[in-house]
């Protein structure tokens, strides 16, 4: 069972480090997202420490579902995800097995790079460090609802479209308690309670995802 | 007779509202070649998918050693190794990465003298670390077909295995499919060529109504 889940991360880990355009492309969106805001609304510091933590969670979400479209799209093309669909072990496996994959190649680096976002929005270091924790907690969810969306529009003309309309909703509560942590330590009333339904819908994300996605790439692919 | 191991009930297969054909039944045995026949449209990939489990019957069951193949699933899959249209082999990994990963998701440690000597067999000693992007449509042909060698399943499903595959091909894979069979394995298999298979069991289904000159 971890020896599948292994080859499975091994796999995507290599096609990633062979494909670093794809890679980069998404992390390059996610700067120019956050990056146009203080161009388009101003650079008073104020103003921009307001809106920064909202700003980076929404180029966050906006990044991940960029590279969501192709988690199962590529693998169904050359015929690799019926060969991993049909291997002994169980398809949920697979799908998280992608899906932590996801997680490392496209979520780890925003972790990376959000700092560096965040002093350009004029943030605390105290609320970097908060960033910092949703960000840790809220992009699995991405990666592992996303992975529902995938599973559900694969094969679908069009379905990178459908995918971000069925897709954002979903992450609208990831979004809510992200940014609402930010917001909660800047304010002065703390981020706990927010960071941990963050957490809880991590969690719950982690238990469920899954299987949804695994019985909707089933259906997908009959 | 030796007990059938595959096993097809009053099989019925729908594509959308066309139904394609109902009441099928046949069974495998050890040693034998299914071979499904049928002119282009007639359902004979939708047969073999409704084989490994990856569509759901409108009616009827498959089953494998006596068991429903919804039911064993996994197990199922152990014992059987489906190679379709596409050759599911990653265009940015080398023939030995992609066999390395196949193994990966069957649970067996991998074994590179093997993988390589598997590839060498199939006449792909020179391109053995380069990206099968770059390999032709034939050799990508033959690295899916390397992996299902060392996949060591009893049943091979085969999708027009012999697509692309040049006469040399074609007459080693004739000879893997003889050598798989007289080791105990079950072959079901399409294709619109021409096969040379003395001294196999052969069975033979047709699919659809559409009559067609005798392949081998």
């Amino acid at each position: 069972m971890h020896r599948f889940l292994l080859a499975v991360l091994r796999r995507d880990l290599t096609l990633a480090a062979r494909r670093r355009g794809d890679w980069l492309i998404a992390q390059f969106f996610f700067v120019m997202v956050a990056s146009l805001f203080p161009l388009g609304v101003g650079p008073e510091p104020e103003m921009l420490a307001r809106i920064g933590p909202g700003v980076l969670w929404v180029a966050a979400t906006l990044a991940s579902l960029l590279s969501l479209a192709r988690l199962f799209e590529d693998d169904h093309r050359d015929g690799s995800l019926e060969h991993m669909v049909l291997s002994p072990e169980p398809t949920v496996l697979l799908v998280l097995g992608k899906s932590l994959a996801h997680w490392l190649i496209y979520g780890v680096p925003l972790l990376l790079i959000a700092p560096v976002l965040g002093i350009q929005f004029n943030l605390s270091w105290e609320a970097i460090l908060v960033l910092e924790i949703s960000l840790l907690l809220g992009t699995p969810i991405l990666s592992l609802l996303g992975g529902v969306g995938a599973a559900l529009t694969l094969g679908l003309r069009g379905g990178g479209v459908l995918l971000t309309l069925l897709i954002l909703p979903l992450y609208i509560p990831a979004l809510i308690f992200g940014a609402g942590a930010v917001d909660g330590v800047m304010a002065g009333t703390g981020a706990e309670a927010h960071l941990s339904l963050l957490g809880a819908f991590m969690v719950l994300s982690l238990m469920i995802a899954p299987w949804i996605a695994a019985a909707a790439l089933r259906v997908s692919l009959e | 007779m030796p007990d059938a191991l595959l096993s097809v009930h009053d099989l019925a297969c729908a594509r959308g509202e066309r139904l394609l054909f109902k009441g099928m039944n046949f069974s495998l045995c050890q040693g034998q070649l299914l071979l499904v026949q049928g002119g282009n449209g007639q359902g004979k990939t939708s047969l073999l998918r409704l084989l490994t489990g990856l569509a759901r019957p409108e009616d009827g069951e498959v089953r494998w050693r006596g068991e429903s193949i919804r039911r064993i699933g996994e197990a199922y899959h152990a014992e059987m190794c489906y190679l379709g249209h596409a050759n599911g082999v990653k265009d940015d990994l080398n023939p030995v990465e992609n066999l390395r990963f196949a193994d990966g998701l069957h649970g067996r440690a991998f074994d590179q003298a093997r993988a390589v000597a598997t590839l060498e067999r199939l006449g792909l000693n020179r391109c053995l670390d380069l990206p099968c992007r770059v390999l032709s449509f034939g050799q990508r042909r033959r690295v899916a077909l390397a992996a299902l060698l060392l996949a060591g399943a009893a049943l091979w499903i085969l999708d027009e295995p012999l697509t692309g595959l040049d006469v040399h091909a074609v007459a080693l894979m004739e000879g893997l499919i003889r050598e798989h069979l007289t080791g105990g394995g079950m072959v079901v298999a399409t294709t619109h060529q021409a096969l040379n298979l003395e001294g196999v069991s052969v069975q033979r289904l047709l699919v659809g109504n559409v009559a067609i000159p005798e392949l081998v």
